[in-house]
């Protein structure tokens, strides 16, 4: 049976009128991982919220492993694991004790609660912390065992609302092998980002959402191959000059080609080798840019292929809670 | 819960298992809780700090202006000390759920599959807790003071409890301010102007007697005087079954109706 583990039709969610899932759809197969990525106020904690049973939506329907979000979120809740932006730590306890909570309150049977904190420990490497209330921990620290208080009763499904946003580059990247290693495992993985990168490295699947509708829905290498894997961006110091540029530039087979103001940005998928076809094609016509940068693409840039226009937050109600500035950080 | 649905081969294992149970899920918050008083002892030192003051100016400032013949002054004031403490106390309630709103644990507990009403058991079950601690320290500070019961040691008891009744039942209230605010500075602000008229147009510092006649008539039918009689009556002698029925019946009321506002302001509360 190869059931989709998560299946989302037609979600609808708004906040004072104001829509912040306006039908969405897609579906999650076991054992992968699928990103949905977008821009803040996009919707993204918003479907995580209504998957996780912690809001209700207002269309469409959610199901979590065969079972409805709404008419059976004890099922639901049995099967999942949610950190990420708005799951927390009490910060009054040590590491091991807040873990200890959660498994009693996760329903993990007892005699496993003590072993299941000492490995997810042992594993975000917490050990050392484990006994100091959390007060002690530096933000990355609170965020991994945020993530290791997700994993204590073991779900099947686990789902992370920005998981890496704060962490520095060690703990991510230990973080995306446990993602790889969860997901080897047989979990299935429902995960947010704004980095196209992210979602890239992690997912199989990726759903682009703006405004509350998902608008993409492929693989990550399709998305790419939208792309290119290489962005130039070139700055002028005054418009006539980087019209003329437009122009030297419409010679080069390198991709998409386009030009804000005094700035051109030329998307390739020919790799580093864009930059000499790219500078010689100015060089021919004497034209010098004022500033350069060689860069992969980012979700702005899946945002300008997909919409024209640029991934800005919308504010709307979701991914901007106004008591964001307490959280966090330590 | 019923299984509509079939494609969880996964662990099956997850459907068998014991339903969650209330009590187990309500010690875990209550133990956390109790945690975060044991940590952070300010917590407790303060809101002793404040009833140790309220008895030392009662006594020792205004006591002597305050005519409650034939009862000592002191003997008249700490009961009200007790049910003052207890009350004031309650805002506890709402500043812990509502600072477990704004740090976000609130909505981890309620993507848990844990007994729905446990987060305010648990919270009002360890602000019990820490009463029991509060009402003894306050009697040995009256005893201090020169507080002297009349009755027995059951008088004492039965008082005690009246009062941790009273207590248990304003943290509901306060339970049900956190979880409208969600803010702990806004419940802390929210919570004075509620609980000055309940406690000082009362009976528990002075007698109403010399009370305009409107507001002696709100000062003798509201709980907190109910409450400071009812021990008073207890620990000082005298006819005490009218008083302690109506303190009983006045927290059993605020249970009944703040309970479920709570419970229902907990599910709306992310």
């Amino acid at each position: 049976m190869t059931e989709n583990a998560i299946v989302v039709e037609g979600l609808e969610k708004r906040f004072d009128g104001i829509a912040a899932l306006d039908g969405v759809d897609f579906e999650v197969q076991p054992a992968t991982v699928f990103g949905l990525l977008g821009p803040n106020g996009a919707g993204k904690t918003t479907a995580i919220r209504i998957l996780s049973t912690i809001i209700d939506a207002d269309g469409g329907r959610a199901e979590v492993l065969g079972y409805d979000v709404v008419r059976d979120p004890v099922a639901v809740r049995r099967r999942i694991g949610l950190a990420g932006q708005y799951a927390a730590v009490d910060p009054n306890l040590t590491g091991r004790e807040n873990l200890e909570m959660i498994g009693v309150l996760g329903q993990l049977p007892r005699p496993q609660i003590a072993p299941r904190a000492v490995e997810l420990l042992e594993r975000f490497q917490l050990t050392d912390a484990a006994d100091r209330p959390l007060k002690t921990y530096s933000g990355g620290m609170r965020r991994r065992l945020d993530i290791a208080a997700s994993l204590v009763p073991k779900p099947p499904v686990l789902f992370l609302d920005e998981p890496t946003t704060g962490l520095d580059l060690t703990s991510r990247n230990e973080l995306w092998n446990m993602i790889h290693e969860l997901v080897a495992d047989g979990t299935t993985v429902l995960l947010t980002t704004q980095y196209l990168e992210e979602a890239d490295h992690l997912a199989g699947q990726i759903a682009v959402i703006d405004g509350g509708h998902v608008i993409a829905n492929d693989t990550p290498e399709q998305l790419k191959s939208q792309l290119g894997d290489t962005v130039v961006e070139l700055g002028f110091s005054v418009e006539p000059h980087a019209e003329r540029a437009m122009e030297a530039l419409a010679g080069v087979g390198a991709g998409r080609v386009e030009r804000e103001g005094v700035d051109i940005r030329v998307s390739s998928d020919r790799g580093a080798r864009v930059l000499v076809d790219v500078l010689r094609a100015l060089d021919a016509e004497n034209i010098e840019p004022a500033t350069l940068s060689v860069r992969e693409p980012s979700l702005d840039d899946v945002f300008l292929a997909l919409t024209g226009r640029h991934a800005e937050p919308t504010g709307e109600g979701d991914d901007t809670q106004p008591n964001d500035a307490s959280r966090g950080a330590a | 819960m019923s299984s509509t649905s079939v494609s969880v081969q996964l662990e099956a294992t997850r459907d068998r298992k014991i339903p969650f149970s209330l009590v187990r899920d309500t010690s875990a918050i209550a133990h956390r809780n109790l945690i975060a008083y044991r940590r952070i002892p300010q917590l407790l030192v303060f809101s002793t700090i404040q009833p140790v003051i309220f008895v030392l100016m009662f006594r020792y400032v205004f006591g002597g202006a305050i005519n409650t013949f034939p009862i000592p002054y002191v003997d008249y004031l700490m009961p009200g000390i007790f049910v003052q403490t207890v009350t004031f106390g309650a805002i506890a309630t709402a500043i812990g759920l509502a600072t477990d709103v704004k740090s976000g644990l609130m909505e981890r507990f309620h993507a848990l599959p844990m007994a729905r009403s446990a987060v305010l058991t648990g919270r009002t079950i360890a602000d019990l807790t820490r009463n029991v601690f509060v009402v003894l320290l306050m009697m040995l500070v009256g005893f201090i003071v020169g507080w002297r019961v009349h009755t027995n040691v059951f008088g004492v008891i039965a008082g005690g409890l009246l009062v941790l009744l009273f207590g248990y039942a304003m943290s509901w209230v306060f339970a049900t301010v956190g979880l409208f605010v969600k803010d702990p500075e806004t419940a802390q602000a929210a919570a004075f102007p509620v609980l000055a008229p309940l406690v000082f147009a009362s009976t528990a510092f002075v007698p109403s007697d010399n009370m305009p006649g409107w507001l002696q008539v709100f000062a003798d039918h509201q709980p907190v005087s109910a409450t400071a009689n009812a021990v008073r009556a207890l620990t000082v002698g005298g006819a005490t079954a009218a008083d302690v029925w109506a303190s009983i019946l006045w927290s059993l009321a605020i249970l009944a109706v703040f309970v479920p506002i709570a419970v229902r302001l907990y599910r709306r509360a992310v």
